[in-house]
């Protein structure tokens, strides 16, 4: 099939429109709808786990303060400001292949690619601090103790804990094995972008590619306040 | 129009079949046909091997005792036959089959919006199916299709994860054929096509992809979380370690009631451009049955619960459950009764595609009534978990789904494989499959209504003569549905070529040659007619004289 497109088209070919468009705005479109139906399929995906979150966080609700409190904070706020800028990159990078800036384009793909390797960095000291704490759920998870907030006479019940940290690993795990295919997309974006893929008028996987990102980092917006934030009024 | 007359040449033309030669021209394809065909030759294995296990499950109930297989063997049984038969046949049956292969050609595209992705779509199948064989294989599971927890979870000695896993996959591979579906059908329409003019069969795909697209990835995340629990001893649906198993039912039949609608959707469109075609007439409110075939995805999503009325949810949840559950009958039955206003005054004729549109419309009409029982709260409390509930939804799954896969396959035979199947033979194999059909499920909604309950493998003496009727009638479909499978294969080879419109039907798919160009279509198609044009199409015909294939 790939030899026949080429006659298809004839001489005005544009070797990125595929054979079976018949314009390169058909074929846009198709391709950023496409996205958008991904991402409400993610929706849907990570619906799932906001389902279940909720659902504990009614029905447990003091032991899920508790465990909540017990993540570091600033290493998340670090984290939601590491990926804001990296959207505000992402925006930057397409407008630059818009407006035919190719250096900058690269260097902005390079930015964004920095900030996704130093959210995961963080997640990971992160990590390493609840595994030290004991904290992964397991058969060393250990949540003796912990008084629940506002009720400083009652611990939280380690089990109830156990699931609040449960949700918390596979919610953030998913997140970041969702930056790490970012990452993937944003290296084969910039081996484009080196070989000046890229112009004002044909920039399309810039485009998906930025929409996946961006999805990402509201998943985290989201993700941010409901795990390391339900409780930290003094 | 000129082209719907031309005559079969001498010469085999280039199509999609005879274009490129080998293995590797199959497999690394990215032609939409070829692609329905590797999933025509996946799904059929599987369909075999689902019939199987029903077979041994038939064999094993043929007594009161439990003789040929003993409890364990027989739970595996019966849940590797639903899992295998939903995920890995039924859910992609008609879609990746008939819908690939058709959806492209009926909007007058070249190919599927993502060619790509429709061949991954494939291979994610295969990965899924490859992961299930090997879980078969090295011991099965049996925690029932519908993976209960805290049993999938926390009790159950046999090999969960990896079936997880398998459907896990499998619905990526859903996904991403409903993806591709939308994409196509809202941006690859030939000029002309416009939505009111969209074939019926488009509009139930495209609810169907919308239900792919919002569904699976909740079964996906739920199945993760069951792994997860299973893997790592967590307690998300464990209740002894603080965990809810309703909050798993509700997951789990979030996408598993629309998964129904999965299924079934995709048969109607089909039953609609055969009644359409075999009546030759215009379909009788083609905006009520396109619309209720969106009102059916939508209203699919808000009835889940109704599998859980014997689970201990809220009663005032039931009531709104029950009530939601009656409403799904309102577009179903909108599309019945369209159905049969179509047919009142036309000219009919009993082609084995219509032999099975006609199955279709009373055994799903049967199953349809059945599934009112089972949404009254008061009944479903009596049949819960008995063979009626097995009759219900065989008679939607096997008597609809299934009846509707066929007919379609047959309507559709020449245009896929470009030879003519034995009429004869296959209007035999549809009265044996209706025959058959009801002989085994019919007795089962009698044995739920005396209390027989599902997924035991003995049961007391006084239900052996109904099921010693079932599994006759097992039998009989097992023999209806070889039959298909031989003289399609022979007439590949023995059949005689196809005219390129041997039904005169209505349809872009029936203006290009039989098979296809590689790209479908020779020109790009410009549509300037309505949906079900008969009345114009038999007029002309009358005028020509053009002889028709019948």
């Amino acid at each position: 099939m790939h030899d026949s497109s080429v006659a298809v088209h004839g001489e005005t070919h544009n070797p990125a429109l595929l054979h079976h468009f018949a314009t390169e705005e058909q074929q846009r479109d198709a391709s950023s709808l496409g996205m958008w139906i991904f991402l409400g399929t993610e929706v849907m995906f990570f619906g799932g786990l906001f389902c279940a979150y909720l659902i504990y966080r009614l029905k447990y609700f003091g032991d899920f303060g508790a465990a909540s409190k017990s993540i570091d904070a600033t290493l998340g706020a670090t984290n939601t400001a590491v990926l804001i800028c990296s959207s505000l990159t992402v925006v930057l990078a397409i407008w630059a292949a818009q407006t035919a800036r190719r250096a900058l384009l690269i260097s902005m793909l390079v930015l964004t690619m920095l900030f996704g390797l130093a959210f995961l960095g963080i997640k990971g000291v992160e990590y390493n601090q609840k595994f030290e704490e004991h904290h992964v759920p397991g058969a060393s998870f250990s949540f003796d103790h912990v008084p629940i907030p506002g009720h400083p006479d009652q611990y939280a019940n380690p089990r109830h804990a156990e699931i609040f940290f449960a949700l918390y690993f596979i919610m953030t795990g998913l997140h970041a094995l969702h930056m790490i295919v970012g990452l993937g997309i944003f290296t084969w974006l910039l081996v484009m972008a080196w070989k000046g893929r890229f112009t004002p008028e044909y920039h399309t996987p810039l485009e998906i590619g930025g929409l996946y990102w961006h999805f990402v980092d509201i998943i985290w917006i989201y993700l941010f306040p409901l795990l390391y934030l339900i409780d930290r009024h003094p | 129009m000129s082209m719907a007359t031309t005559t079969v040449q001498p010469v085999e033309r280039e199509n999609y079949l005879n274009k490129h030669y080998g293995v590797g021209s199959w497999l690394f394809t990215t032609d939409h046909k070829r692609i329905a065909l590797l999933y025509l030759i996946s799904i059929t294995f599987f369909f075999f091997i689902g019939g199987f296990f029903a077979l041994l499950i038939r064999l094993e109930l043929l007594t009161p005792a439990g003789d040929l297989v003993q409890a364990d063997t027989y739970n595996k049984l019966f849940t590797m036959h639903g899992q295998v038969m939903i995920f890995f046949f039924l859910i992609p049956s008609i879609p990746a089959v008939l819908g690939n292969f058709l959806v492209p050609m009926m909007v007058g595209a070249k190919d599927l919006a993502f060619p790509r992705i429709n061949l991954l779509s494939w291979y994610l199948y295969i990965i899924a199916g490859i992961m299930m064989l090997h879980c078969m294989l090295t011991g099965g599971v049996d925690t029932g299709w519908t993976f209960y927890t805290p049993f999938s979870t926390a009790f159950s000695n046999t090999k969960v994860i990896e079936a997880g896993l398998a459907i896990f996959v499998s619905g990526f591979s859903s996904i991403l054929t409903g993806l591709n579906f939308v994409v196509t059908i809202h941006r690859m329409r030939a000029p002309g096509m416009t939505w009111s003019r969209l074939p019926l069969f488009i509009w139930a795909h495209y609810a169907t992809s919308i239900i792919q697209i919002l569904g699976t990835p909740v079964i996906a995340i739920t199945l993760v979380l069951v792994v997860a629990e299973r893997a790592l001893h967590l307690g998300i649906f464990d209740p002894k370690l603080g965990g809810d198993p309703l909050l798993f039912q509700h997951l789990f039949w979030f996408y598993s009631h629309p998964a129904v609608y999965i299924m079934i959707l995709p048969s109607m469109g089909v039953v609609t451009e055969i009644i359409a075609c075999f009546s030759r007439k215009r379909i009788f409110g083609y905006t009520f049955v396109a619309l209720s075939s969106i009102a059916i995805a939508v209203f699919g999503f808000l009835v889940w619960a109704h599998h859980m009325f014997v689970a201990g949810i809220s009663v005032y949840a039931a009531l709104v459950f029950s009530l939601l559950s009656y409403a799904v009958a309102v577009p179903s039955a909108v599309k019945v009764f369209n159905w049969t206003a179509t047919l009142y005054k036309g000219s009919i004729h009993y082609d084995a595609p219509m032999l099975y549109a006609f199955g279709f419309l009373g055994l799903f009409t049967m199953g349809g009534l059945t599934g009112l029982f089972l949404s009254a709260l008061g009944v479903d409390v009596h049949v819960h978990d008995t063979y009626f509930v097995i009759a219900h939804f065989h008679y939607i799954m096997v008597g609809g789904a299934l009846m509707g896969y066929l007919g379609g396959m047959h309507f559709w035979w020449p245009k896929i494989s470009g030879k003519l199947y034995p009429e004869g033979w296959a209007r035999l194999a549809a009265l044996i499959v209706f025959i058959g059909f009801n002989l085994t499920f019919f007795p089962q909604f009698i044995l739920g209504y005396l209390g027989m309950p599902r997924r035991y493998y003995q049961y007391p003496p006084e239900f052996q003569v109904l099921n010693v009727l079932s599994t006759a009638g097992a039998t009989v479909l097992a023999v209806g549905y070889l039959l298909p499978m031989i003289y399609f294969l022979w007439s590949m080879r023995y059949g005689k070529p196809a005219p390129d419109n041997p039904w005169n039907a209505a349809g872009l798919e029936w203006k290009t040659s039989s098979p296809p160009p590689t790209f479908n279509f020779d020109e790009e198609p410009v549509v300037t007619w309505e949906a079900y044009n008969y009345d114009e199409l038999d007029a002309q015909t009358n005028k020509e004289e053009v002889p028709v294939a019948r």
